[in-house]
């Protein structure tokens, strides 16, 4: 039977990873940018995380270990990674004004060769003794479910159980849709990446919005990394377990037409229809699974597709998105 | 007045062309820098020192015959999806699905492996599969070129979501067709027959691979400079009001050259299917059709070009490889390597396209 | 009205580009509660001394002074900040955002729309405009556009406003009320500038015109004290004697026929209105108006480059067969076997691939000959080879991309190609702008010689002087409309020119 209370919890789960993904994604395509470097900051938040919690663990019982270091450790390391690897892209689109598509692409390259590096390396690097990489303990913080969860019943279990870097996110979702429709930034922002020119006559500097854009989308995707770690995988490195789900957040962006607030539905959603497959009648044919793993990207295609088809203003992707800006060639 | 008017201490400024050994004595010291940073990075991380470090990449590829025949099939298997995105590229139509499309050409092949011996004579299962990748792939990249020409539907993020599609699709098959049952995988194909695999040309398993795909480079070459098709694409690149002020139809060459590039994905499924590896898997083109992205812009599109450009990826990825065996690391150490030297490359191109200009009199202000 | 302190005196601008000076010692005050109409023909540094004043350019040399204190202007902001706001030909508008969003674009401080919208309505009461704050622009007529950047500059405090030709792309009502705006702005002591070359604006709107001709200032005057002849002699300047050669066209016949030709454009302004002629072989039919009058959308109508609303382009044969070329893309042009020449106002942008070399932009016409799926490269390249020889075009080499060569030269590359094909219609727009000398006088002669071989020209030009010593016939057009066909010898620079404003020509209409 199809148990709803035990999928959406775990589509929940799937989903925010997804949901940060495409926040930072979102951010970042405003200012203009098409960063297909996703997947990779993801993977470098990711391990990050881990290196930085690693070396706090190393040694300590969870008894030792001080609660706030515990959370504080991986959270900075994860954003100072997915910091250099937004700044590196922005050098070189920005900076250098190269190719976006290319310089993304490689820096997917790059961020999931160092996670899969490092992830796979750790131990040998650091000469330590354990086996692989479990972070139990971190984890386990990472875990701590709202008090309430358990004793009140349904509610508890679709609402309130969940680690605390989900209610952030979703809360980072809000806070950028309000930061994008509401304010003076946001109203730069998205002039940026509709028109640079007319923002630069303006007296918007393109530049410092870019990069602000690029570096904290850089820093909300690579949360995304951190908590499915740390959160669903129970704070267990395994290489490429994170798998496509920065080209999926990707595609989220799309289908959720540049917009974080209903992100935070869509993910949910996205992350069921992740998983659907788990949920297929017993006695399908097994193969039939693999066609639902599917739905995400053809469900966006459609998206995609019927925008274009309608040609509403507010739907297209940002006017200037993958285009270089260089104020002489006005 | 009362605020300071700033002036930049330097002005960036496009310059005219260089001419091509300066722009590739430029990109030649971004690519010897990123040596330098790669070894000094490899030996932080192993405590070799630098010099052991590039010997290693040097055996990783031409330490024996076998390595540098392996050195080959992989670069002309790069060579062939980057190739085959080309024509879209300088249509400035950018295909990031050749990916998609060289997955759903090999999935082709391995289905007219798998279904047509005993239906149709054992002759015409390699013709057979030759049409069948080429028509898939030319499908997988038709459906978004379509809706580019037809409602200017962003080709980019359209090219890169059938990615997966076939992807999963692939997977799918893999559960119909497994063997052995409960595996997932499909295990070598036709194994005892041989049939829809390609011939062993002079002895060597993957020499037939290279030559398909050196005949490819050539023809590419000759199609993109000196055909009709050739100059339509690159007049639509340039700029569309000139492609309809001479009477190109535009969307027209859209489509069809975005059909050429897929059907070549094709073909480079149906090599790496029939040519190499006898099967199928979802990760089959290991992620050359984005790899391929990168060799055929830095090469500047240019078929000829490329073939040096994929030889630099393919032999740093497996240089790495062989650092990593030797020193005990993991594999993606390579991955690392090669964005890293990724950076380099893709920031020389701004010193090649712009220079900057010292301010004379910076620091004025009024 | 010299007793009062000018709000903005310019004291000996110049402004060159390159060898091209287009500001030449410009002395020019500006006053409050008065609209000034600079005048002066395309090119002659009308624009180039207003964006001087907006921030856009920075003069060589002169002084600027507001309020009787000198400034120095180097940005759009500085401009703001001493209240000079200009509208421009081509909005900065983002097309997504809505009106009031548009408006706040840039400026500091908390976002808050509603009170935005609410100063936004004070402004629209005040001057009589109207404008829906939450309106995107995207959803708006050009002229709503152009009132959202006047209400924009507004809305920054600018009491110096400076449009440049606003009513290009209006329609006669819009317009209408475009002025019943600039005069409550004057009334509310404004000072405000338009930049024009429409006679009856001036004399409808200003108070004082300023003329401009060849980037030198020329004179002003209190436009009650002055009327339309001697505008247009100040602003045409007297005849130059240019001696460009005109033979007597040898046996014309009807070539290219056009009735009732009437189109729109994307926005629905109507650009052509029941345009109606006849061109004939062996005669160069030159086409008179001022820029944006509908000579772009003609042109590019006969070349089968613009969608037609009505009407109808024959092309006659020689025999007296009729073709139709209405509906038919270039392509179905040249199968039907009518050789059509087509030089383009944008060279870079339209006529040559600005990134191709010589060899490779020939091939744009030729590239299609021959059988089979090969390109011809010999023949084009060696096209390109006689043509750098017989034009005189100054290249390194014919591999060179033409984006790499002068004005001039590319003028010279898209002229020889266009002629190569033998061509029995030429159509050319600006053929000489920006030019020198003798680059024009070549493309002159090239024209002429193409007459001579029999072909059917048509000229649209911008310097009047020119099209009365070249041109058999002049057709004038005003507003989309054809406001008279006069002949080439005899025909005086003046009537032309107050045709070109009043459709018709006549002066006391």
């Amino acid at each position: 039977m199809f148990d709803i209370v035990s999928f959406i919890p775990r589509a929940v789960v799937q989903g925010i990873p997804l949901l940060l993904g495409s926040t930072g994604e979102t951010l970042t395509e405003k200012s203009g940018n098409l960063n297909l470097g996703i997947p990779g900051i993801m993977y470098v938040g990711g391990i990050s995380g881990v290196i930085g919690s690693f070396f706090y663990e190393a040694g300590k019982s969870a008894e030792e270990m001080n609660t706030a270091l515990a959370l504080l450790i991986p959270i900075a390391c994860c954003l100072l990674g997915s910091l250099v690897m937004g700044l590196i892209y922005c050098f070189l689109t920005v900076t250098l004004r190269a190719n976006q598509n290319v310089t993304g692409l490689a820096l997917t390259t790059f961020g999931v060769g160092f996670g899969n590096f490092f992830g796979g390396s750790l131990i040998k690097l650091a000469g330590s003794e354990l086996p692989s990489i479990i972070l139990t303990n971190t984890s386990n913080i990472f875990r701590r479910r709202l008090p309430f969860a358990e004793s009140t019943g349904v509610f508890g279990k679709l609402f309130l159980d969940y680690g605390f870097l989900a209610y952030i996110a979703v809360i980072i979702a809000l806070a950028v849709s309000y930061m994008l429709n509401r304010t003076r930034m946001g109203l730069h922002l998205r002039a940026v990446g509709e028109s640079p020119t007319t923002a630069d006559a303006a007296g918007i500097n393109v530049t410092r919005y870019k990069y602000m854009a690029t570096c904290i989308g850089a820093m909300i995707a690579g949360l995304g990394g951190l908590y499915y770690v740390m959160d669903y995988a129970s704070g267990m490195w395994s290489n490429n377990a994170f798998g496509d789900r920065g080209w999926l957040a990707i595609a989220l962006v799309i289908f959720t037409v540049w917009r974080p607030n209903v992100g935070v539905l869509a993910s949910f959603l996205f992350g069921g229809l992740y998983i659907l497959h788990m949920y297929i009648p017993s006695g399908m044919n097994l193969a039939v699974k693999e066609l639902y793993k599917m739905a995400p990207y053809v469900v966006t295609i459609v998206v995609l597709v019927l925008t274009s088809m309608r040609n509403k203003r507010e739907n297209q992707p940002p006017a200037s998105l993958g285009l270089p800006y260089f104020r002489e060639e006005r | 007045m009362n605020k300071k008017t700033k002036t930049p201490l330097f002005h960036v400024a496009k310059r005219g062309a260089l001419r091509w050994y300066q722009a590739w004595a430029i990109r030649g010291a971004a690519i010897l820098l990123a040596l330098i940073v790669c070894g000094v990075v490899t030996s932080l991380v192993t405590g070799e020192n630098p010099f052991a470090v590039y010997a290693a990449i040097w055996k990783g590829s031409f330490g024996t015959p076998r390595k540098m025949w392996v050195l080959l099939q992989n670069i002309a298997m790069l060579l062939c999806v980057s190739l085959a995105v080309t024509p879209a590229f300088r249509m400035r139509c950018w295909n990031l699905g050749g990916e998609g499309q060289a997955l759903i050409g090999a999935l082709a092949s391995a289905a007219c492996m798998i279904l047509l011996p005993g239906k149709v004579p054992n002759w015409a299962i390699l013709p057979c599969m030759l049409l069948c990748s080429l028509a898939a792939g030319a499908v997988w990249a038709g459906i978004p070129a379509f809706f580019k020409a037809k409602y200017n539907t962003n080709e980019t993020l359209f090219t890169l979501m059938m990615n997966y599609v076939a992807t999963q699709l692939v997977a799918y098959y893999c559960v119909v067709w497994e063997s052995p049952k409960g595996s997932a995988t499909i295990g070598i194909i036709n194994s005892k027959t041989e049939l829809g695999w390609f011939p062993v040309v002079g002895g060597q398993k993957y020499l037939l691979n290279i030559l398909i795909v050196a005949a490819l480079c050539v023809a590419m070459h000759v199609y993109l400079n000196y055909t009709k098709h050739g100059y339509e694409i690159a007049v639509v690149g340039e700029s569309e009001r000139t492609a309809r002020y001479v009477g190109i139809k535009v969307e027209r060459v859209v489509i069809r050259t975005m059909l050429l590039s897929g059907a070549i994905c094709g073909l480079a499924g149906l090599l790496l299917v029939a040519g190499t590896n006898h099967t199928l898997t979802p990760t089959i083109v290991d992620g050359r059709g984005f790899t391929a992205v990168m060799v055929s812009w830095l090469a500047k599109f240019n078929p000829v070009w490329m073939i040096f450009t994929s030889f630099l990826l393919v032999f740093l990825g497996r240089g790495a490889g062989e650092i990593a065996t030797k020193f005990g690391l993991n594999h993606s150490f390579g991955d690392i390597l090669t964005g890293v030297i990724l950076f380099f490359i893709i920031g020389s191109e701004f010193f090649i396209n712009y220079q900057i200009k010292l301010t004379r009199g910076a620091g004025k202000e009024e | 009205m010299d007793n009062k302190i000018a709000a903005v005196t310019m004291r000996n601008i110049t402004k060159r580009f390159g060898p091209v000076l287009a500001n030449d010692r410009v002395w020019l005050n500006i006053y409050r509660g008065e609209i000034l109409a600079l005048l002066g023909e395309n090119g002659s540094g009308k624009t180039t001394l207003m964006n001087m004043l907006s921030g856009i350019y920075f003069p060589d040399e002169g002084e600027i002074a507001i309020d009787g204190k000198p400034v120095v202007i180097r940005s759009p902001k500085d401009a703001f900040e001493l209240g000079i706001g200009m509208i421009h030909q081509h909005f900065k508008l983002v097309d997504v955002l809505t009106a009031a969003e548009n408006i706040v674009l840039g400026l500091p401080g908390k976002l808050d729309l509603r009170a935005a919208a609410k100063k936004i309505r004070e402004i629209c009461d005040a001057y009589g405009f109207d404008v829906d704050p939450d309106q995107k622009i995207y959803d708006m007529s050009v002229s709503q556009k152009q009132t959202v950047e006047i209400v924009k500059v507004l809305y920054r405090g600018a009491d110096i406003l400076i449009l440049d030709e606003p009513t290009a792309v209006l329609t006669p009502q819009e317009t209408d009320k475009l002025f019943a705006v600039l005069r409550n702005m004057r009334d509310a002591g404004k000072a405000v500038v338009i930049i024009t070359h429409k006679m009856h604006e001036v004399e409808s709107l200003s108070d004082r015109v300023a003329i401009l001709r060849h980037g030198q200032f020329i004179g002003d005057m209190p436009t009650k004290s002055t009327n339309a002849q001697e505008m247009t002699n100040m602003m045409v300047g007297h005849p130059v004697v240019l001696n460009i050669e005109r033979p007597e066209p040898e046996d014309p016949k009807p070539r290219i026929e056009v009735r009732d030709l009437t189109v729109r454009d994307i926005e629905g302004t109507l650009k052509l209105d029941h345009v109606s002629f006849t061109a004939y072989s062996g005669e160069i039919l030159g086409i008179a108006g001022i820029s944006g009058c509908g000579q772009k959308e003609l042109l590019e109508s006969i070349a089968g480059l613009q969608p037609v609303e009505a009407g109808s382009i024959e092309y006659i044969e020689d025999d007296g067969k009729r073709e139709q070329l209405l509906g038919k893309d270039p392509l179905a042009i040249k199968e039907m076997g009518v050789a059509l020449s087509f030089v383009p106002e944008d060279r870079l942008g339209m006529g040559l691939v600005a990134n191709m070399d010589l060899g490779n932009n020939m091939m744009l016409r030729s590239y299609r000959s021959g059988k089979g799926v090969f390109t011809n490269r010999k023949a084009p390249y060696k096209l390109a080879h006689q043509m750098v020889d017989f034009l005189e075009i100054v290249t390194p080499s014919v591999e060179t991309p033409v984006r790499r060569l002068s004005g001039g030269n590319v003028q010279k590359v898209l002229v020889g190609r266009e002629i190569a094909n033998a061509p029995s219609v030429l159509l050319t727009a600006y053929a000489v702008r920006g030019l020198d000398i003798n680059s024009s006088y070549l493309i002159y002669d090239t024209i002429n010689s193409q007459k001579m071989r029999g072909v059917a020209v048509l000229y649209v030009g911008e310097d009047l002087d020119v099209l009365l010593e070249l041109c058999d016939r002049i057709l004038v057009l005003c507003g989309g409309k054809v406001s008279g066909i006069v002949p080439g010898r005899g025909a005086k620079k003046r009537d032309v020119g107050l045709m070109m404003t009043k459709l018709g020509g006549n002066a006391d209409e």
